[in-house]
């Protein structure tokens, strides 16, 4: 659906991407990229490094070698500006790590006024709106631990999105729900892709992915295995995502 | 044979035992601001990334939690003079608990920024915030929240430690007791008194760490959680 977008350089891109936690190569020559407005579902076995890929995206790993380039900042340099990356990127946690001691509201209105400096009542009137999005308007003054797991989670969302951020990643943002709560995620998720919203995810919920990525990546072992169409789940090429999505992974 | 006590020979006394009460308190409202202060640099010292900050922050604590409190107030009284420096008995005082009390605290607010989960320093990272923007609104208030107990019972201790100053002659509590019983050969008397007096210092602090309590954590109050 978003096919036709203007082809410039791409919002996120991965060239021969490596890294290791100590002996352990994690990441051995990962590349993809995404371009504007395009939903990418990483999949893949735990410690198939997908998560490391993703949280590489925000620096929150440095690599080893290869490049990393980020609405337009090279984030495998050592003086990459964090500040001014982690504001066009925003991340949304398997944890969900809202701030206990504020409510929704404060959680959401920190880093607008804080990192971006705007006025007390233009956050409040931000919050309302990102809220809104993500069906959580009445929880605004209520502190985080007063939520359900899901409701924490569009929270979590909605503070990301208050940033304005040109591209979100979640990481395994439902692994932590019970399958009664990760709906209401997933479509909120799902609105963002509709309204085009560029979206790099780490994903185990293959039928979401099959239904909402433009592209899948399929890591193994450190590496890109197969990539494509939301159609390679259903035919895959390797034996071993024919196995990944034979396991009983593939959801409707 | 019985024991004879005497109270109202020492009662007469009461504006001096008043004069020294409020200079108790005001003794450890002074190092317990000044402590909390500098136990709080220390704590944020010594998880840096420069190793001579650190080690710097390790070796005071070490120091100080170490040695005897009325060995650090001789330092810091004579430390002074020696150097040319003439402070009230005063100043002295407050001096030395805040450095002494400044050590124990370090201690309890490192154990508190510990407990910040990484996920929480993350997420902030992840919304751009600054380094010190996030020690500010993520880590601080939710570190002393969590070791508020064992903070604010440093603080009562500290105040009840600050009985030493009297061998400054910081005219604090227990120096007015000294000249007191030593003026009316009504020592026990003088002591039982002082020490219910000291027992109303410890509650009135701990009430107003209560208060306090309520302002800084407006969650507990909300929510109802105790502290």
């Amino acid at each position: 659906m978003q096919q036709n977008a203007s082809p410039p350089a791409p919002i996120v891109s991965l060239r021969d991407v490596q890294k290791s936690f100590g002996s352990l190569r994690v990441l051995d020559g990962v590349s993809f990229a995404v371009e504007r407005g395009e939903v990418l579902a990483i999949i893949g076995r735990s410690g198939s490094g997908k998560s490391t890929a993703l949280r590489c995206i925000d620096r929150f790993e440095k690599v080893d070698r290869g490049e990393i380039v980020v609405c337009g900042h090279r984030v495998d340099l050592p003086n990459v500006d964090l500040r001014a990356l982690r504001q066009d990127v925003g991340i949304v946690f398997q944890s969900y790590n809202l701030f206990p001691h504020l409510t929704i509201e404060q959680n959401i209105t920190l880093a607008p006024r804080s990192v971006k400096r705007m006025a007390a009542s233009q956050t409040r009137e931000l919050a309302h709106k990102v809220l809104a999005q993500v069906g959580l308007e009445e929880k605004v003054h209520a502190y985080p631990e007063q939520l359900s797991g899901g409701q924490q989670q569009r929270a979590a969302i909605a503070r990301s999105l208050a940033m304005q951020p040109k591209v979100m990643l979640f990481d395994e943002v439902t692994s932590a729900l019970d399958p009664e709560l990760t709906g209401e995620v997933l479509k909120v998720i799902e609105q963002l892709a509709a309204d085009g919203m560029t979206m790099v995810m780490v994903t185990h919920e293959m039928g979401f992915a099959k239904s909402i990525a433009d592209r899948i990546v399929f890591m193994h072992r450190g590496k890109v295995h197969e990539t494509g169409p939301a159609s390679i789940l259903t035919s895959p090429k390797t034996p071993e995502l024919a196995q990944f999505v034979g396991t009983g992974n593939l959801k409707s | 044979m019985g024991i004879e006590l005497d109270f109202p020979a020492v009662l007469e006394r009461w504006p001096n035992f008043l004069g020294g009460a409020v200079l108790t308190l005001e003794l450890a409202l002074f190092a317990t601001v000044l402590g909390a202060l500098l136990g709080t640099l220390a704590a944020v010292g010594r998880g840096t990334h420069s190793a001579l900050i650190a080690r710097a922050c390790k070796v005071y604590v070490e120091a100080i939690r170490n040695t005897p409190l009325l060995v650090q107030i001789f330092l810091v009284y004579f430390g002074l003079a020696s150097i040319g420096l003439k402070l009230s008995a005063f100043t002295v005082a407050v001096a030395a608990l805040t450095i002494n009390v400044g050590a124990y605290t370090a201690e309890i607010m490192r154990a508190g920024f510990e407990a910040i989960p990484r996920g929480q320093i993350e997420a902030a990272e992840g919304l751009a915030l600054s380094r010190v923007q996030i020690y500010w609104h993520i880590i601080l208030l939710p570190a002393v929240e969590r070791v508020y107990p064992a903070l604010t019972s440093q603080f009562v201790l500290l105040m009840l430690a600050s009985s030493i100053c009297s061998q400054i002659s910081a005219e604090e509590l227990t120096a007015v007791a000294n000249y007191i019983q030593s003026d009316t050969y009504r020592a026990f008397e003088t002591y039982i008194i002082v020490a219910v007096i000291y027992i109303i210092l410890s509650l009135v602090m701990r009430a107003g760490f209560w208060g306090l309590g309520l302002v800084l954590f407006p969650r507990r109050r909300r929510l109802g959680t105790a502290l």
